[in-house]
């Protein structure tokens, strides 16, 4: 399959990228990893007439800790994020969403802000970004500015991003003590897209019940959703097995799976009650045997 | 045909790349929608990559981009411009298979054989990084190339073969290399670590 024709540029910096985004706001294409984006142009779905290439910015593939949250730089490889030390040690929930992200081929192309930036609701980072409560940083020609990530996701590949805005960093808040986040995910095979999957991130006040709890899911809506329901009902609860399996139920309520080649929204929605229940229950018992997300 | 690589001008649809390939600099004016897979087996010619699903999903076309396996379907050529590539081609040395290679001989690691390339590619980064890999790891590694014919055990038993031969080690493989199951974490090969 061949892509349609596009002029292309090899972007040297942000504001070169920036600035050619603004001047063609209708035919200019940010390209980073490009494990979504050629696909889709390759079956034509996607036709860009200017293709920014910002794939090759080493300056923003960075993963750090700064001011209390860790910085992943847009341009991080899922490859690189799943093997980097402080992502193991601090942030397993992150590790748990690279490892399920396509193929380990195809991780050491995507990108963590590609993966966000795409707005396709079957991507796994935006439903762990959402349990995180994480902000992104935009760059676009009047500066930065930072959008909370339940700002982030409008509709099905649509993001608040301005089409001159580049997603250049992801803050992730850093763990407190008792805090403890899980992804999961249930695909038919490597590299398809996942059935559902459950993003959960606690924090475990003193007295051990749950101070503070953030549920994302994955491709049961037509963007990443938030299960408020099952967060508010866990806040203050001790997290025991049937309080985390009554969050499980809300999340499951509140998911809006369609039915499709796989399954039926029923099934789907009993999926997402038992990875909900699953992802919570490892969060308890990371939290309870120290303080990572 | 400019030998510098050339900063595309917005509006150009063509750019000068200059790719190396298993050491061999390759220059070419190239459309910019080329994708990499193309560039490898119709401008260099070097028809050892395979297309198979063109949608990123079985790995045929497998290459080593800077040490690291990429699809190359997924890749335009212009993205590979400055950079080195390595193809299966690359592998053997003077007449003598790499050790990858003898691996899918002697433990019958293929049989149409049309996924073997990128399936060696995938493998060789993995022994770079881990010359000590357990069945898992490798059943990790290859899960995003697909194989139709062998059930992938004699797969994992060639990648275990060349992991033997890279460190030196001859030995027979200890007892369950090979046949672990995926699911299996027990680590057979630890005492032969690199």
């Amino acid at each position: 399959m061949i892509p349609g024709k596009f002029a292309y540029l090899a972007a040297r910096s942000v504001d070169e990228a920036v600035d050619v985004l603004g001047r063609h706001p209708d035919e200019a294409k940010l390209l980073a990893g490009g494990q979504s984006l050629i696909p889709m142009m390759k079956l034509r779905l996607a036709v860009p007439e200017i293709l920014v290439d910002v794939s090759q910015l080493a300056d923003l593939a960075y993963v750090r800790e700064e001011n209390g949250h860790l910085a992943i730089g847009a341009l991080t490889r899922e490859s690189d994020l799943e093997s980097d030390a402080l992502v193991g040690r601090r942030y397993p929930i992150l590790a748990d969403t690279c490892r399920v992200i396509a193929d380990p081929i195809v991780r050491n192309l995507a990108t963590v802000g590609g993966n966000l930036a795409h707005a396709d609701p079957a991507n796994d980072h935006p439903a762990t970004m959402l349990a995180l409560r994480a902000e992104v940083v935009a760059t676009g020609p009047n500066g930065t500015r930072t959008i909370p990530i339940d700002e982030l996701f409008v509709d099905t590949f649509e993001t608040a991003l301005d089409p001159a805005e580049i997603l250049t960093v992801i803050h992730v808040p850093a763990p407190v003590e008792h805090s403890g986040g899980a992804y999961l995910k249930l695909e038919r095979k490597v590299g398809d897209y996942g059935i559902a999957g459950a993003a959960a991130y606690l924090v475990l006040g003193g007295n051990g019940t749950v101070q503070q709890v953030g549920i994302g899911l994955t491709n049961v809506g037509p963007k990443p959703l938030r299960a408020r329901d099952a967060e508010t009902f866990l806040v203050g609860q001790a997290p025991t097995e049937e309080n985390l399996r009554g969050a499980a139920e809300r999340a499951a309520a509140a998911s809006e799976p369609v039915s499709d080649l796989r399954g039926p929204a029923d099934y789907k929605r009993a999926i997402v009650r038992t990875l909900t229940f699953r992802a919570l229950s490892r969060a308890v018992e990371r939290a309870q045997n120290g303080g990572a997300a | 045909m400019s030998v510098e690589a050339t900063p595309a001008q917005i509006g150009a649809e063509t750019v000068a790349i200059t790719v190396t390939i298993n050491g061999t600099e390759h220059r070419a004016e190239v459309e910019a929608r080329l994708l990499l897979v193309h560039f490898i087996r119709e401008t260099a010619g070097l028809t050892g990559t395979h297309i198979g699903c063109d949608t990123t999903s079985c790995g045929a076309c497998v290459v080593l981009l800077d040490d690291r396996p990429v699809k190359s379907c997924t890749l335009f050529a212009v993205q590979a411009n400055g950079r080195q590539i390595r193809t299966v081609e690359g592998l053997e040395q003077g007449g003598q298979l790499h050790p990858i290679q003898e691996g899918f001989w002697e433990e019958h690691g293929l049989q149409c054989g049309f996924c073997t390339p990128g399936m060696m590619m995938t493998s060789v980064a993995l022994l770079e990084r881990t010359p000590a890999p357990t069945d898992d790891e490798i059943r990790q590694a290859i899960s995003g190339n697909l194989c139709r014919c062998t059930g992938y055990v004699n797969i994992v038993k060639s990648v275990q073969y060349a992991a033997r031969k890279l460190r030196g080690d001859d030995a027979e493989p200890t007892a369950g290399e090979g046949l672990e199951k995926p699911e299996d974490k027990a680590a057979t090969t630890e005492g032969g670590a690199a």
